[in-house]
């Protein structure tokens, strides 16, 4: 059996550990910030690296993929950043852990603040940044105290300030609230709700956030268990990082597991040194006693489920490098970045849900689709009003006024949706659940409607025969 | 799982009614205590106006509630147009222009938590509080102490049902749990 590997939450549930510096600082704390604010520069092929691009580099030779949903590289999210405009560079962390099935940003937040507050430095201090943002969810008012309190105590230690420990860096990092949207977890909606405005997401090109950010400057979106692995890439270096997890899927992961399995919970494992076989059954303590495996979402409420006992043909390259299609049984792919891509779905935001028999799986889709029906902005017609017509269509589904044809219907607005015809990724997150829900599991949905139209039939008033 | 159907023209109706009546609030006085922490926040950004989420926390913290002279307020203070910040009431969720009971509580309808039997939880509430069941929107109570409604995902998924009280968080809450949980704010 697999065993968790335990990075980034290596100390947040021990027993006596707290979320305050002097804990922090006697696990080692803020000695990787030290090392990060000593690097010299170096000569290389004639050229003076300074230190700044010396951490930039070793992050991009990490490996390291944003934890928040997209997988994108870190280093060349960094790398895209406008450093000629003679603009201000910001930071800003996405707390907004909005993403349904997902709840490792709390762990960290509430068990660990200053592992954050000291990879925010280090990424801060690699970018030129002077103001960073940690932008939280409203609803998470205790983690805001907490970090407030963690801030403080690192102002007082000059870890943040002016001329931190007498490198001539000034850096200052803030708190922000949102108030109970998702779309603030998309990170140009971030940007506009932190401008003070409605969450509105902004079409890229040109706002991309590396160019015309916040402030209409270059700015940085990672998300919270991002920023942590620029801790750990920068103290075990770049190497020693990319050894853990699998092959372009470098590090740890935490992976969040809810639904119907007996141990939910979040847990800490190498990218892809895991199936999702094994992290039902093993970590997760496996299905209730007696039920069936139905169905799993694999990546958060926006990724496409997966149906239980689905083989997929996954395409991976070979000991000697050489493309080969393997085939492979849903519970044994391994969790990671690339081969969830593969399988046709994502491991999005790391949340694993889980559904056995017992789940009516027209109910469950119409809980995700009102989820994104009460989550969009409203600024493109194809999200608004389709992810509008697809809860109600499965809300009649699931009050017995449906038809037969409700399934073709609900695919044909989701596949009117994405593609290039909103603003921003919401119209993909609404229309994903409802494309791969409906195909894969049609017979459900076509038998709810026939039974609705049957017992319509039966209880109309009949005509009268003529005499 | 789902419950009663959302009805959307009537959130629209109701959110134009609520516009042409905003909240009266003739006594609104923001202590000075409350504003010089207003005015340090405002301090956290090069451009004042990024301030108006953080101080409509301050204000709803302390009012319970967002009053048009709140709104004016707050706009006043950014040197913004009361629009300005009428706008981000009506959209965020958490934001209210309208009176509600001293204790709100939350019940996570997300799917987990549906799994998890928060729909349940949340009947038993409104019940045990003498509310409907099938209501999903805001509900307040008669006596002015409570206030019940639906919430999205609270990330805390691995350990349903999971809800809030104003600002404080419970998770894995059985019908008896909840009880003592209602006990305990009714005071
Ligand atoms: C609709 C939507 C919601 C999102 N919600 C979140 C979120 O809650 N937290 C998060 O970290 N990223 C979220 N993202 C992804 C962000 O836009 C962004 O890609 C991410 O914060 C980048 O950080 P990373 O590169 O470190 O992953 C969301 C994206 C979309 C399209
Ligand atoms: S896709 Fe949806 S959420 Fe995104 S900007 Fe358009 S309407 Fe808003
Ligand atoms: S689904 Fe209820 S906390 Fe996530």
């Amino acid at each position: 059996m697999p065993e968790e590997y335990r990075l980034i939450l290596k100390h947040a549930d021990e027993d006596g550990y707290t979320p305050d510096i002097d804990c922090y600082m006697r696990h080692g704390g803020y000695e990787t910030l030290k090392k990060a604010l000593a690097i010299q520069p170096v000569e290389m092929d004639g050229k003076q690296v300074t230190p700044q691009e010396q951490i930039r580099e070793e992050v991009k030779k990490s490996g390291l993929r944003g934890r928040g949903g997209a997988g994108f590289s870190c280093g060349l999210k960094w790398s895209f950043v406008d450093r000629r405009s003679g603009k201000p560079i910001y930071l800003i962390c996405n707390a907004d852990e909005s993403e349904p099935g997902t709840f490792k940003d709390r762990q960290i937040i509430h068990k660990d603040p200053h592992q954050l507050i000291e990879g925010m430095i280090i990424s801060s201090f690699a970018n030129d940044v002077h103001l960073a943002y940690i932008y939280i969810r409203g609803e998470f008012p205790e983690g805001a105290r907490i970090l407030n309190k963690a801030l403080a105590e690192a102002r007082e230690k000059n870890f943040l300030g002016k001329n931190i420990l007498g490198s001539g860096f000034d850096l200052e990092i803030y708190v922000h609230r949102g108030a109970g949207a998702y779309i603030c977890g998309e990170e140009t909606g971030l940007i506009e709700s932190l401008e003070g405005k409605r969450p509105y997401p902004r079409i890229k090109p040109p706002y991309f956030p590396a160019v015309l950010g916040l402030y209409m400057c270059p700015t940085i979106v990672n998300n919270v268990e991002t920023l942590c692995h620029v801790k750990h890439v920068m103290n075990l270096g770049a190497a020693e990082y990319s050894k853990l997890g699998t092959p372009n899927n470098t590090g740890t992961r935490i992976v969040c597991i809810s639904g119907h399995v007996k141990k939910p919970g979040y847990y800490e494992i190498q990218v892809g040194h895991a199936t999702i076989g094994q992290l039902i059954n093993d970590f997760a303590g496996g299905l209730h006693d007696g039920r069936k495996l139905k169905a799993i979402i694999p990546g958060g409420s926006s990724a496409k489920v997966f149906k239980a006992g689905e083989k997929f043909k996954i395409r991976k390259k070979d000991a000697e490098g050489n493309d080969v299609e393997v085939e492979m049984d849903l519970l044994d792919i391994p969790y990671d970045f690339d081969t969830l891509m593969a399988a046709g779905s994502m491991s999005g935001s790391g949340a694993i849900i889980v559904m056995d028999d017992s789940t009516d799986i027209v109910e469950a889709l119409g809980n995700i689709s009102d989820f994104y029906a009460h989550e969009s902005c409203g600024q493109c017609t194809p999200c608004r009003e389709g992810s509008l017509w697809m809860s109600k269509a499965l809300n009649r589904l699931n009050s017995g006024g449906g038809r037969q044809q409700d399934a073709d219907y609900l695919l044909k607005i989701a596949d009117n949706i994405p593609g290039g015809r909103t603003i921003c990724a919401f119209g993909e997150a609404c229309s994903w659940p409802v494309q791969s829900f409906v195909r894969k599991f049609k017979d459900e949905f076509e038998a709810k409607g026939a039974a609705a139209e049957k017992s319509r039939e039966e209880s109309a008033p009949q005509p009268v025969p003529a005499k | 799982m789902t419950g009663k159907i959302f009805n959307y023209e009537d959130k629209r109706r109701e959110g134009n009614h609520r516009m042409a009546q905003m909240e009266d609030q003739q006594d609104f006085v923001v202590p000075s205590g409350l504003e010089s922490e207003i005015d340090e926040l405002i301090t956290h950004y090069p451009e004042k106006r990024s301030a108006s989420l953080m101080v409509l926390h301050a204000l709803q913290e302390k009012f319970g509630y967002l009053s048009k002279q709140a709104i004016e307020w707050t706009a006043a203070k950014l040197d913004l147009e009361p629009v300005n910040i009428f706008e981000l009431v009506t959209f965020y969720p958490m934001f209210r222009n309208y009176k509600v009971g001293t204790t709100v509580i939350r019940v996570c309808r997300t799917l987990s938590c549906a799994l998890g039997g928060s729909h349940k939880l949340h009947g038993h509430l409104c019940s045990k509080l003498g509310l409907d069941p099938g209501e999903k929107g805001p509900q307040n109570t008669p006596d002015g102490k409570f206030t019940i409604e639906f919430a999205e995902c609270l990330a805390a998924c691995g350990t349903p049902p999971v809800m809030m009280c104003n600002d404080d968080f419970y998770d894995n809450v059985s019908n008896q749990e909840a009880d003592k949980i209602i006990g305990k704010y009714r005071k």
